[in-house]
């Protein structure tokens, strides 16, 4: 992937210090590091999008006619297991959280240059697992492994898949260990909390959860593979055992595992607000709290999946009102954004349409989040497709925009190219209108009833599917363009100014693409974050860049 | 000819300050902080497995009671004490690299691992005898006829002994799992030892492999009694 060709006068940077293959697998550059993570979630994010690709495909007509029912159980299974564990938990984190947290607080690297490399290793190793079981027959259990059924009745290859995302959980919880320990203890001199960029608050959250949920997955997978080995009876009612044990413990990081996905995503949206409304953000404290309460909260609310599984109506009721006492911090968050845009002078670039587009959609995905939390609404469209549709809405018109959003803002940085301005607004607005048109349907099938993970359904629910089928196929075009002039760019695309945003944050004032080192020397900050107002004022042309 | 700008940059001499680092005390601060925080990390891990068991506990009272008395307390306390005493060994070790005792750090190493053998020697000891009384977990399995303590009338349901022993098997395993990275760990410290790597000033690695070797003692200190005394009384 080392295609990064001639610029006039290039200078040496963190691309073309290095070349051939072995600079790049064993490096311990976090910017490089960053790009193999980036080129590795590429490629699972099409795997999970051609599964998604499928199970539309075969919810176009009732009748259950492309695929076989099993056939169809390990679509919606691996979809979920590819997309969750090897492309939406990464995905910000690991790519953009790994170029930037070092830069934004004007360190040379992580804390733990090697940790990171091997947190990479981890999930190819647990990536290249996933690959070899859905290869070799797949699983069918969805991405939740329920018991008993994933312990004592499926025939399909369960063991595999929960090893491989065991391996894979490793990695996340290294990436959140590094960012913590980089985040207190690798700051330039003056870059005090106060002024850290909310990017690294909301990082610094999602590490939180990362560091103290993974664990304990890894050990309910641990007891799922040895049940199912070795025929215990840990999770099995038929021996003894409690499988809402299994429900309790796999929510427990499931759920904070969602915040995972999208605060990582917040923290770029406010990035982008900022800049493209070149304003300070409105009630910055409140917004770099809120991201710390997210994932206080979001550790007490799990139990909220399991409404009908059987818990006690008591424990019920306080983890709905838990759940809706997350949606304050969440909210706070969307008004301080949309108070942040009052008066600002706003810029229609491609970032912003992506932030644009989360604001709309995170919101639509928090709301419906709060009907589920509601006890009686969820008795009747639990584990129907109004839940399909809420959290698609969370993690993909949530998460994903803010991934794409974020890809768009610092791609200059990360590439030192321009990308075609034309074409991302193209490409931005395809896919708000492809992931309307795919989920907002579910949200009508949902209500009316039907059912999620059937392959077949009545008549009557056709025309709804077959607009959300359609939807998606734009929604594909719409993840097919960036890929197309991301690549085009690297080779084409104008070569990027330092700066081109005139954006406040230390890693604009590196060059583009950014030295090994990122900085000559180190950053010495003597201003607030997000200082637009004196970025903006008439007597200054451009950001002085620290050479 | 360099004299001022070696004693303003002295620490850039030394080889093991990494070059994203300023100073070395930002260096051994970053260390210490990871690996409390995977030490956080590790307390969740096994928290989960904990919670399993006090649920199971509550549920199957008595079970648990007699499956536990099946365990050999002995072996077990015997093996508290060689871990209590491989913690002392640690801390001796580190107290000899901060005063430059190189044969005594070595030493503590040494007598840290031998410990440590001990211990999974006699864990092994305890392993057999499970094995050889069919109760690991399994299709030759067999809990019958046993009192449950306190009720001479009652006996204990199998079923619900396997899952004690499950979490048995499943928590020591992971235990001594742990015991065995530490070997390695402190094989590798005794190597830099050996090397003389490790000075007053420098022995942050040293703190790090004893911060992992006593929190995987402590662990052994909730097993314990969770495992082998809750229902000792005569």
């Amino acid at each position: 992937m080392a295609t990064t060709t001639v610029q006039p006068v290039e200078r040496e940077n963190y691309l073309n210090k290095e070349y051939g293959i072995g600079s790049w697998l064993l490096t311990t550059d976090h910017k490089r590091i960053a790009l193999l993570y980036l080129i590795s979630i590429t490629f699972f994010f099409f795997i999970g999008g051609f599964f998604a690709l499928l199970i539309r495909l075969e919810l176009l007509t009732p009748a259950g006619d492309l695929v076989q029912a099993d056939t169809y159980n390990k679509l919606f299974t691996q979809h979920g297991q590819v997309m969750v564990f090897f492309f939406l938990i990464p995905s910000i984190p690991a790519v953009l959280g790994n170029f930037l947290v070092p830069m934004m607080i004007g360190a040379k690297d992580l804390a733990f240059p090697k940790i990171n490399l091997l947190s990479w290793y981890l999930y190819i190793i647990g990536g290249l697992m996933m690959v070899h079981c859905m290869l070799t027959g797949g699983v069918d259990t969805g991405w939740t492994f329920y018991v008993p059924f994933s312990t004592a009745f499926s025939n399909t290859k369960v063991i595999e898949a929960g090893l491989a995302i065991f391996v894979a959980g490793f990695s996340s919880i290294l990436t959140g260990l590094n960012f913590i320990v980089t985040i207190h203890r690798m700051r330039a001199p003056g870059m005090t909390w106060s002024r850290l960029p909310l990017f690294i608050w909301a990082h610094y959250a999602t590490s939180i959860i990362q560091i103290l949920g993974t664990p304990v997955i890894a050990i309910t997978l641990v007891l799922v593979v040895a049940e199912r080995a070795l025929h215990l009876g840990i999770f099995d009612p038929k021996l003894g055992g409690d499988p809402l044990l299994f429900q309790h413990l796999f929510w427990f990081y499931s759920h904070p595992a969602v915040y995972i996905m999208i605060l990582p995503s917040m923290g770029v949206v406010t990035e982008i607000i900022a800049c493209f409304s070149r304003k300070r953000i409105f009630g910055y404290s409140f917004v770099a709290f809120s991201s710390m309460a997210i994932a206080v909260f979001g550790f007490l609310v799990w139990a909220h999946h399991m409404f009908v599984a059987g818990i006690s109506v008591y424990a019920a009721l306080v983890f709905s009102l838990l759940s809706y006492a997350v949606a304050v911090p969440s909210a706070v968050k969307v008004f301080n954004w949309t108070a942040t845009l009052y008066k600002g002078s706003i810029h229609y670039d491609a970032p912003m349409l992506y932030a644009f587009g989360f604001l709309g959609l995170f919101t639509i995905g928090g709301l419906t989040g709060l009907f589920l939390s509601a006890l009686g609404i969820d008795m009747h469209v639990h584990d129907t497709y109004f839940v399909i549709a809420h959290f698609h809405y969370i993690m993909v018109g949530g998460a994903l925009m803010g991934y794409l959003g974020g890809m768009h803002f610092w791609w200059p940085k990360i590439s030192g190219r321009l990308y075609p301005e034309g074409w991302a607004r193209l490409a931005a607005l395809i896919v708000f209108i492809g992931f309307n048109l795919t989920f907002f349907p579910q949200f009508i099938l949902g209500y009316l009833g039907m059912p999620r993970r059937y392959y077949q359904y009545p008549q009557e629910f056709q025309v709804l599917n077959v607009l959300s089928t359609a939807g998606a196929t734009v929604l594909g075009v719409g993840y097919l363009l960036p890929m197309i002039y991301f690549l085009w760019s690297m080779r084409y695309g104008k070569p990027a100014p330092d700066n081109p945003w005139n954006a406040a944050g230390l890693e604009w004032k590196t060059p583009s693409p950014p030295t090994t080192f990122n900085f000559e020397e180190e950053p010495v900050v003597t201003w607030e974050a997000y200082n637009y107002e004196e970025l903006d004022a008439p007597h200054k042309q451009e950001v002085p860049v620290a050479r | 000819m360099h004299d001022s700008s070696v004693a303003v940059h002295g620490e850039t001499h030394n080889p093991a300050l990494l070059h994203h680092f300023a100073t070395e005390e930002q260096q051994k601060d970053a260390s210490n902080l990871g690996m409390w925080i995977f030490l956080g990390t590790e307390v969740m891990f096994f928290g989960g497995l904990f919670c399993a068991y006090l649920i199971y506990r509550g549920w199957y009272f008595g079970d648990f009671g007699a499956a536990s008395k099946s365990i050999n307390a002995t072996l077990g306390a015997t093996n508290t004490a060689v871990l209590i005493c491989s913690s002392l060994t640690v801390v001796l070790a580190i107290y000899a690299a901060q005063t430059a005792r190189r044969g005594l750090l070595l030493l503590m190493l040494a007598l840290t691992m031998l410990f440590g053998c001990a211990f999974l020697g006699i864990k092994g000891v305890e392993y057999k005898d499970k094995f050889e009384e069919h109760h690991v977990p399994g299709a030759s399995f067999s809990f019958d006829h046993v009192p449950i303590p306190g009720h001479p009338d009652q006996y204990a349901n199998p079923r619900h002994a396997e899952i004690f022993f499950a979490l048995y098997f499943i928590m020591t395993g992971l235990h001594a799992l742990h015991m065995i990275i530490g070997l390695g760990i402190f094989a590798w410290l005794f190597w830099m030892a050996w090397k003389g790597r490790f000075t007053p000033e420098y022995h942050t690695p040293l703190e790090i492999g004893g911060l992992y070797w006593h929190f995987v003692d402590i662990v052994w200190i909730y097993l314990f009694p969770l495992l082998y005394l809750i229902d000792r009384h005569p």
